[in-house]
């Protein structure tokens, strides 16, 4: 139990919070790493969703959902390990630091966003379909004022689940190529220095419910239900 | 790529997967008993837990919220606050991961017994069938592929997150894909990673024959489950 007060003490010394290797820049390295790979993967998997799901094409439906699930079964660990592999190998100036990792992490982003926006798109029904089109919108009109905004929540369930993945791998990061949160646990685990270690441990699972938690908010924002009962006096 | 470069290191090495193949043996075991061991244990506690979530809806949003939280918390994190209370053996890899099964586990079970129609279940009533009999006779059985289709899930996410314990030399073969990465050896990576994967796919596979198996009469309806 010691180890775990420890902890909190090892967090609570400001010299611990300072410098390259201080708590603060590793938020910020954390953060920076998981933010642009999440913007990364959702500019590429969001229109592909989008496309997929409004073609109803059955075929290509099967190919994003079949991608989505195989990717799950994808050890993360592997595929940050891989990358970073394959870059030291064919471009060893970019191998350790931003690059490896954030294109890791682009990697295992995709599958959600995918899979969530094309089923948003796709389960729209058919009748709010036709209405669309019976009040004089064209296909491009009828996708983004009705099709996109009604499969929000689903998008937005697929960006969730897609950043908590990030900022969890974001944390082995640290044992690879780059820095962030990890490096606490990595070099606790090294220097044997529990406390450390367990610190490294409460900032990565704080991270986590937080981005969850920031998650939530947004999901309640574009839940296209609640938003207009909220406005009502 | 040069041809210099694809000599000096290629990306598979054939005579040293022949030379690991004992010790590929080794980890393949070691990484179906950690996953069988938290999958288990995942649906020993899941169980009781979705029961008395299905007798009492009111608890159900709190028994997910707390396993939610769990859920969100990165399995690396987890193993690390486990370290110290277990030591340095399987057992923080195993009982991380087993919290890990929880989230997807309640959530098929609850929602498999939820989606038995109301008519099925006032028939077994009318029959004289007591609610115990009703959950365990007619809910369950029915309920079984998408309670499958939890343990499924949860059984391949498994086996990714179990590389993780490789960190702490407790990992499968995430042992090897660690291995690798210590001496830039992509050919340990590459088997690490890709016999992880067959053993998902392998996994998902047998437990798809189960779910058939045990439910002949969803066989062509498809079923619905209730992915993370």
């Amino acid at each position: 139990m010691n180890d775990f007060v420890e902890a909190f003490a090892w967090l609570a010394d400001p010299a611990h919070w300072s410098g390259t290797d201080g708590i603060a820049n590793r938020v910020l390295e954390h953060l920076w790493y998981s933010g642009s790979s999440l913007a990364v993967a959702a500019a590429i998997a969001v229109p592909m969703g989008i496309a997929v799901g409004h073609a109803r094409s059955r075929r290509a439906e099967i190919v994003a959902v079949q991608t989505a699930n195989a990717g799950r079964a994808v050890p993360t660990f592997a595929v940050l390990v891989l990358v970073f592999v394959l870059v030291l190998q064919y471009a060893p100036e970019l191998a350790f630091g931003y690059v490896p990792t954030v294109v890791a992490l682009v990697l295992l982003g995709l599958p959600s966003i995918l899979l969530n926006t094309t089923i948003g798109v796709r389960s729209v029904d058919d009748d709010v379909r036709e209405s669309a089109r019976g009040m004089g919108m064209r296909g491009r009109q009828a996708l983004r004022w009705v099709e996109v905004p009604l499969a929000a929540p689903l998008v937005v369930t697929g960006l969730r689940i897609a950043a908590l993945q990030i900022v969890a791998t974001a944390t082995l990061a640290a044992f690879v190529a780059g820095g962030g949160l990890g490096r606490f646990i990595r070099d606790g685990y090294t220097q044997q220095d529990l406390p450390q270690m367990i610190a490294g441990a409460y900032l990565v699972a704080a991270l986590a419910l937080l981005t969850d938690g920031a998650f939530a908010l947004v999901a309640r924002a574009t839940a296209p239900g609640r938003r207009r009962r909220g406005r009502r006096p | 790529m040069t041809p210099a470069l694809a000599q000096s290191s290629e990306l598979i090495n054939w005579d040293l997967v022949a030379n690991l193949a004992d010790e590929i043996r080794t980890l393949t075991l070691q990484h179906i008993v950690l996953t069988v061991l938290a999958v288990a244990f995942g649906v020993v506690i899941a169980f009781p837990l979705s029961v008395v979530c299905i007798r009492r809806p009111r608890l159900y949003p709190l028994v997910t919220t707390v396993t939610g939280l769990l859920y969100t918390v990165p399995a690396l994190a987890l193993m690390v606050v486990l370290l110290p209370v277990l030591g340095l053996n399987i057992w923080p890899v195993v009982v991380a991961l087993t919290i890990y099964t929880l989230l997807i586990l309640i959530r098929n079970m609850v929602a498999g017994v939820r989606g038995v129609p109301a008519d099925v279940r006032e028939s077994a009533v009318g029959m004289g069938l007591t609610r115990r009999q009703v959950l365990w006779r007619v809910e369950i059985p029915l309920a079984l592929p998408v309670i499958l289709g939890g343990v499924r899930i949860a059984t391949v996410s498994t086996i990714g997150l179990v590389t993780i314990g490789g960190l702490f030399g407790r990992g499968g073969l995430g042992q090897l894909i660690f291995d690798g990465l210590n001496r830039f050896s992509s050919t340990r990576i590459i088997l690490g990673a890709g016999l992880s994967v067959l053993l998902a796919l392998v996994a998902d596979g047998l437990l798809l024959l189960l779910q058939r198996g045990l439910s002949p009469w969803a066989r062509k309806a498809g079923i619905r489950t209730v992915a993370t």
